[in-house]
């Protein structure tokens, strides 16, 4: 296999508290291929979105730390370069676009300005060509009148179109990665599909490869071709699409799909996962799952479970897999 | 299906929000039309699922239904009380009769009450049992929505969302309600709970015989919870019929559309290549003749010229579309449903 695009080995993000250190990212690894669209899957608190701030180093604050762990970009270590190094990185290798793109752009600018500053920062050039490179890009993702609308200024647009110049401007570096966190989850369903579509045509178009972090696993079925599930700051499930929802193996991936309220008819109860997802001050004791698993060993509560491969490229931590006989015996059964 | 009289009923209800500053100098008045003629009866023991995208009108509805807005025409009708009267006494029994469950569960409640303060003050105000009851009906309340009775001791800080979301229905409950409404009440939780909570609801519906009105985005999840749907599009009901008919055979253009837009599971049922285009146009500023025309795949010189369609009948479902019944192609998840 060719050496992956994006390689993460162990990445790991602690927090201080007043209760001391807490990793909520712990020892995550994953690799990204070339024009591959990966889905990273999990609740509140899965550490989905801190993972991805701490391999662009935008850590939202100064109690949070990476005390180890390795990001290689096409085979070459970016963990330990200097800021201003690792600065040609962020936003011209890696690009990211947000949940609320309100937030993220600057109220006060045009939207064309926005893109232009960019685009000048990261490749120079004149005002006039870093202009028609703006146009251009509006026009890529979907913006009628491109030329027009980028005189702009970001309330003037609608919650997708917002999307929409967001994604502009993390293309505007040419990006080979664009990490993308839940940008669809405050947009209705209908405008949904359409930024998926977007999406989809830009890595078919540009071979971009997209990290994509969502807690709606219709999305990634649609979307992605590979989901990595992460429960409590680790990876719990990492496969290919059609292998992990056909036969996922760990039984928080089989949960998640039983949660979905699309499957079954009106008034059935849904098969749910009891009690709640853990918090950092209190995470449990080994695999971080087992409070609430209904597969749950008496080796689950002391050791963590290492990550086991099925098939080559699909592996899950379980001691207690899904779709397998108790290899161990339960623990209610002693 | 039952015959009993409807418990709300709602009348041709318009409610415009005026807003300043249009025009050239901002004299002009404008208003955002927020509801433009909703007319909606609900029977007792039902729930119904009222959908549509942002700026749809479902959340104003809903509260326009409890009386918490003034509407600026029609008439709300709650068990023979006008809602829309503004009478002190029929609103009161209003207040005693239903209640609401908000989205964000950790902002709805006091930070400074404790679960169990928080539900004993619902039953002092509608002075629901006597004072020396008030604790061991909250230690019920808290049962009966799934929560342990010594997490009544606790802040809303101190709970995670799931938790306060279940003491948000436990306060709803305490009042004893004909009806409730739940305003977007799973939207903030995740995936995990929000299947517990959806099976409470389930739940309080079998035991209890509630009537609910329930207001989501997630269409998934109204098919799973409710009997009938309302489906909304700028301040007007689209189509409504029960659940199972509307989805597997929608009947409005853009019923067809909102469902085909849900990300489906199943990696072999794709999205739509071509996702309906553009976004709801503002409430400000309503299109012509269906609202929805300029988005529909198939619309008609008239659909811009003459006024919106009324609501059409047939079998229990309705639908205000010029379009008759099976025009339009039936979703791919109603086939695949078929088809297993």
């Amino acid at each position: 296999m060719s050496t992956p695009l994006l390689k993460v080995d162990g990445l790991t993000v602690e927090t201080k508290t007043e209760t001391g250190t807490h990793r909520i990212v712990d020892g995550v690894s994953f690799e990204l291929q070339k024009g591959e669209i990966l889905g990273l899957v999990g609740e509140s608190g899965s550490g989905k979105t801190m993972a991805c701030r701490a391999l662009l180093r935008l850590l939202p604050s100064s109690r949070l730390s990476i005390p180890k762990g390795s990001v290689r970009l096409d085979g070459k270590e970016v963990m330990d370069l200097p800021e201003d190094q690792f600065r040609a990185i962020r936003g011209k290798r890696i690009g990211m676009i947000f949940q609320n793109p309100a937030s993220h752009l600057d109220p006060v600018m045009r939207i064309g300005d926005q893109i232009a500053e960019s685009v000048r920062f990261h490749h120079g050039g004149s005002k006039r060509a870093a202009e028609e490179r703006t146009i251009e890009l509006l026009q890529q993702v979907g913006i009628p009148d491109p030329k027009e609308r980028s005189r702009a200024f970001p309330h003037e647009f609608s919650g997708g179109m917002r999307q929409r110049a967001m994604i502009a401007l993390a293309l505007a570096c040419d990006p080979d990665i664009l990490i993308a966190d839940e940008p669809t989850t405050a947009l209705d369903v209908t405008v949904q599909a359409q930024i998926l579509r977007l999406l989809k045509e830009l890595r078919d178009a540009r071979g971009l490869s997209i990290i994509f972090i969502t807690h709606d696993l219709g999305v990634v079925a649609q979307l992605c071709d590979s989901i990595c599930v992460l429960y409590g700051g680790r990876v719990c499930e990492h496969g290919p699409k059609e292998r992990l929802l056909a036969a996922p193996r760990h039984p928080y991936t089989a949960g998640l799909m039983g949660c979905q309220p699309a499957i079954g008819a009106t008034g059935e109860r849904l098969r749910t996962i009891p009690g709640y997802p853990p918090t950092v001050d209190a995470m449990p004791t080994g695999c971080r799952f087992h409070p609430r698993c209904s597969n749950e060993v008496a080796e689950c509560s002391r050791r963590q479970p290492p990550l086991e491969a099925y098939e080559p490229d699909h592996v899950a931590a379980c001691y207690n897999p899904v779709g397998e006989a108790a290899a161990l015996p339960a623990k209610e059964s002693a | 299906m039952s015959q009993a009289p409807p418990l709300i009923e709602t009348d041709d209800v318009v409610l415009h929000f005026p807003v300043s500053g249009g025009g050239a100098l901002g004299l002009t008045r404008r208003a955002v039309k927020a509801l433009n003629g909703v007319s909606l009866s609900v029977r007792p023991g039902e729930t119904i699922g009222l959908v549509g995208e942002s700026g749809s009108g479902k959340s104003t509805l809903g509260r326009a239904l409890l009386g918490l807005e003034t509407v600026t025409g029609g008439h709300i009708v709650f068990d023979r009380a006008a809602v829309t009267g503004g009478k002190r006494q029929e609103l009161s029994k209003i207040r005693r009769e239903t209640a609401m469950v908000f989205q964000d569960p950790l902002n709805a409640l006091n930070p400074r009450l404790t679960a169990g303060e928080a539900i004993a003050e619902v039953l002092r105000v509608h002075k629901k049992v006597p004072k020396d009851k008030i604790t061991d009906r909250v230690a019920e309340l808290l049962q009966m929505v799934g929560l342990d009775p010594a997490l009544s001791a606790r802040r809303p800080q101190a709970l995670s969302g799931g938790q306060c979301q279940r003491v948000g229905i436990a306060r709803a409950l305490a009042v004893e309600p004909k009806l409730i409404v739940a305003d977007e009440c799973v939207a903030a939780l995740d995936v995990s709970i929000q299947g517990q909570i959806i099976n409470l609801f389930l739940d309080l519906k079998e035991k209890m015989n509630l009537t609910l009105i329930f207001i989501a985005h997630d269409l998934a999840i109204v098919r799973r919870l409710c009997d009938r749907v309302a489906v909304m599009y700028l301040g007007r009901i689209v189509e409504e019929g029960p659940t199972e008919a509307v989805f597997s055979a929608p009947r409005h253009p853009y019923t067809a559309a909102l469902i085909e837009s849900i990300p489906e599971i199943d990696p072999t049922v794709s999205l739509p290549d071509a996702p309906m285009q553009g976004e709801p146009p503002s409430p400000l500023n309503l299109p012509s003749g269906c609202s929805f025309h300029p988005r529909c795949p198939y619309a008609e010189p008239q659909c811009s010229r003459d006024p919106p369609p009324t609501l059409r009948r047939r079998d229990d479902h309705g639908w205000a579309c010029i379009l008759d019944p099976g025009q339009l192609p039936r979703p791919q998840t109603a086939t695949r449903l078929q088809n297993a």
